[in-house]
């Protein structure tokens, strides 16, 4: 199943609607036992969790299916949100304390997007130079790497390296039977799978998705046919800014701190998430983000962090080795490029 | 010489080291992403050579080389199975993987690290560093270079002309995986102590940057590019994150015009005043 067979047609659709009607059974079930209670209040935090990993691991499996480039930058588009943010809060924004953070975001989103845009501007477009060897597929990663340093030590400079508390006043519990559902975390759940369904109905059925989806097929090939391929790419930035910065502004809402190390993290299970679901495959990555925040909260409760770490790690090690193609991708994508 | 330029000094002996490890399997067309894991093996493997087994550094920096090498053998049968991305991905979940195992082993030292009694003076690291350098220019001299150099190249060509790839690849992650870990191993003796969290993903993002800055075309790549970013930074005198944005924007800059790397086979042509034959190739 290719990027573009993944996300054609409702079936998917069908399929995830009673895979969710599946798992809400299932931890209701799971509460209902006598001690379950705090084993399904973990299979929630981890649903959510997960959610963000969704939206960010939906921005690489997009970059990696369109253009084939592993986009080290998305991390820092993450950070770059909720940074920014709590800057313009702290020092920019003459607002009452209860709102700020909802005036803050979304300039802390379109911050994310722009930089998206200057990585394009100075990574991508010099994917097409031809040096006539094995690492010239290196050149937009290796600059993207560069990115990376520049972003998270400017972010380091001007708003300092500590953790700061971005403090939302939006508290609202749900209580469910013995389980307790944060409002914003399932809003935001629901949130980020809205606009993973809304990419995949932009790329099946809009004339731009047609278009991106044949540049992943062959760029040369949809040049000839008219696609103008240097206008398009952008599309595809634009689109993996806007997924960190929403991620980014959710991880606020939901754990309200920010670091500029925040993405590190996150980006590195959204790589997993991505790895595991299948590169290019938009399912898959929803797929694998649920499923790596559900190893990373029930292996931190059995097992206790770093031995999380290791089993995370050691399952993407085996799935690569093993099974390279992920649960939903095609074997085609990021094989012989960088 | 003041300790503060004897410090960077053998910061910069284990880059070059370091950077030749990586070097070696780039010359060989496989990106190692996972750097850091090796150096980390080295490391914590010297490191507990010597305070277990009270072996001394003459001994405990073979062995740590050897076992790193060994290791690199048994991760290169699955890691070459895949290529591109894949790759690139591979390896460094291997790194995370290592790393993790370290921090959960109480053995180890987990999170506190370890402390390395036996140390190993300046000198000896620049020794060892001159003879990494002239061991891997050796190294692309010979048959086995040339084999990695056309499988950098183009594998499928390489491999219709005879040259055993997978053999080649192997040998590639031996080497260059024990040369990571004789860097880790002198790292750890050096500085005297480990810790897992100085085994980031982030180190082994920069000794992969050095390597492809510096140009994987010729050994001097890893050379120039290992000196470049450890002395340069120093000189201008750039504090802090400052030297990060710097080394960030001459990154990108590179690639935007000079993507093969500092050294390539045509400027040492040109150097050499052999500019026809440049022209030629």
């Amino acid at each position: 199943m290719s990027a573009a067979a993944g996300v054609r047609g409702a079936h998917p659709l069908v399929v995830s609607a009673g895979v969710a009607v599946g798992c809400v059974a299932a931890i209701a079930g799971l509460a209902a036992l006598p001690g379950g209670a705090t084993l399904a209040q973990q299979v929630v935090s981890g649903l959510m969790l997960g959610g963000i990993y969704v939206a960010v691991a939906v921005a690489f499996t997009l970059t990696i299916g369109v253009l084939n480039f592993l986009n080290f930058t998305i991390p820092t588009m993450f950070m770059l949100t909720g940074m920014v943010a709590w800057g313009l809060a702290r020092h920019g924004l003459p607002f009452t304390e209860a709102w700020h953070w909802a005036l803050a975001l979304p300039p802390g989103i379109v911050v994310a997007i722009l930089a998206s845009l200057v990585v394009e501007r100075f990574t991508f477009r010099y994917l097409k130079t031809r040096h006539g060897d094995a690492t010239e597929h290196a050149i937009p990663l290796v600059s993207s790497l560069g990115f990376l340093l520049i972003f998270e030590h400017l972010v380091l400079i001007v708003l300092g390296s500590d953790a700061q508390s971005f403090p939302v006043r939006f508290r609202l519990d749900w209580q469910v039977g013995p389980l307790v559902v944060g409002l914003p975390q399932l809003a935001s759940l629901l949130l980020s799978l809205a606009i993973v369904f809304w990419l995949s109905w932009l790329l099946a059925r809009t004339r731009t998705g047609r278009a991106l989806r044949s540049i992943a097929e062959s760029p040369d090939t949809a040049t000839l046919l008219g696609v103008e391929v240097t206008r398009i790419v952008p599309v595809v930035f634009l689109l993996s800014g806007l997924l960190c910065g929403v991620a980014g502004a959710l991880f606020v809402v939901n754990y309200s701190d920010v670091s500029p190390f925040m993405g590190d993290h996150v980006g590195t299970k959204a790589i997993a998430a991505m790895v595991l679901g299948g590169l290019g495959s938009i399912w898959g990555a929803i797929a694998g983000g649920l499923l790596v925040g559900l190893l990373e909260t029930l292996g931190i409760h059995f097992f206790g962090g770093d031995a999380a770490q290791v089993v995370v790690w050691t399952v993407l090690l085996l799935a690569i080795v093993l099974r390279p193609q992920g649960l939903f991708g095609g074997s085609r994508i990021g094989k012989g490029k960088l | 010489m003041s300790g503060y330029w004897s410090g960077i000094l053998a910061i910069l002996a284990i880059n070059i080291i370091f950077a030749y490890g990586i070097f070696v399997t780039a010359t060989a067309g496989q990106l190692n992403l996972g750097g850091a894991g090796f150096m980390a093996i080295g490391a914590y493997g010297a490191a507990m050579l010597g305070e277990q087994l009270g072996w001394t550094p003459a001994l405990t920096v073979p062995a740590a080389t050897l076992l790193t090498a060994l290791v690199g053998i048994g991760i290169a049968f699955p890691v070459l199975r895949t290529r591109g991305v894949y790759m690139v991905l591979a390896t460094f979940a291997f790194a995370q993987v290592v790393t993790g195992i370290i921090l959960t082993q109480p053995a180890l030292g987990g999170a506190m690290g370890l402390v390395v009694t036996e140390y190993v003076d300046l000198p000896v690291l620049l020794g060892v560093a001159a003879a990494v350098t002239i061991g891997v220019f050796w190294l692309t001299a010979t048959r086995l270079g040339l084999a990695m150099r056309a499988l950098h190249d183009d594998e499928l060509v390489a491999v219709l002309m005879g040259v055993p790839a997978r053999a080649v690849q192997v040998a590639g992650f031996a080497i260059g995986g024990g040369l990571a870990g004789l860097a880790g191993a002198l790292y750890a003796h050096h500085f005297s102590f480990v810790e897992a969290q100085y085994f980031s993903p982030l180190l082994s993002i920069y000794v992969l940057l050095f390597v492809l800055i510096g140009g994987t075309q010729t050994a001097w790549g890893p050379l120039v590019g290992a000196s470049f970013f450890t002395i340069v930074p120093e000189l201008l005198r750039i504090g802090g994150s400052w030297r990060y944005v710097v080394f960030g924007v001459m990154i990108v800059a590179m690639m935007m015009f000079r993507p093969e790397g500092m050294v390539t086979r045509t400027l040492l042509a040109r150097l050499m005043g052999r500019r026809r034959h440049a022209d030629a190739g």
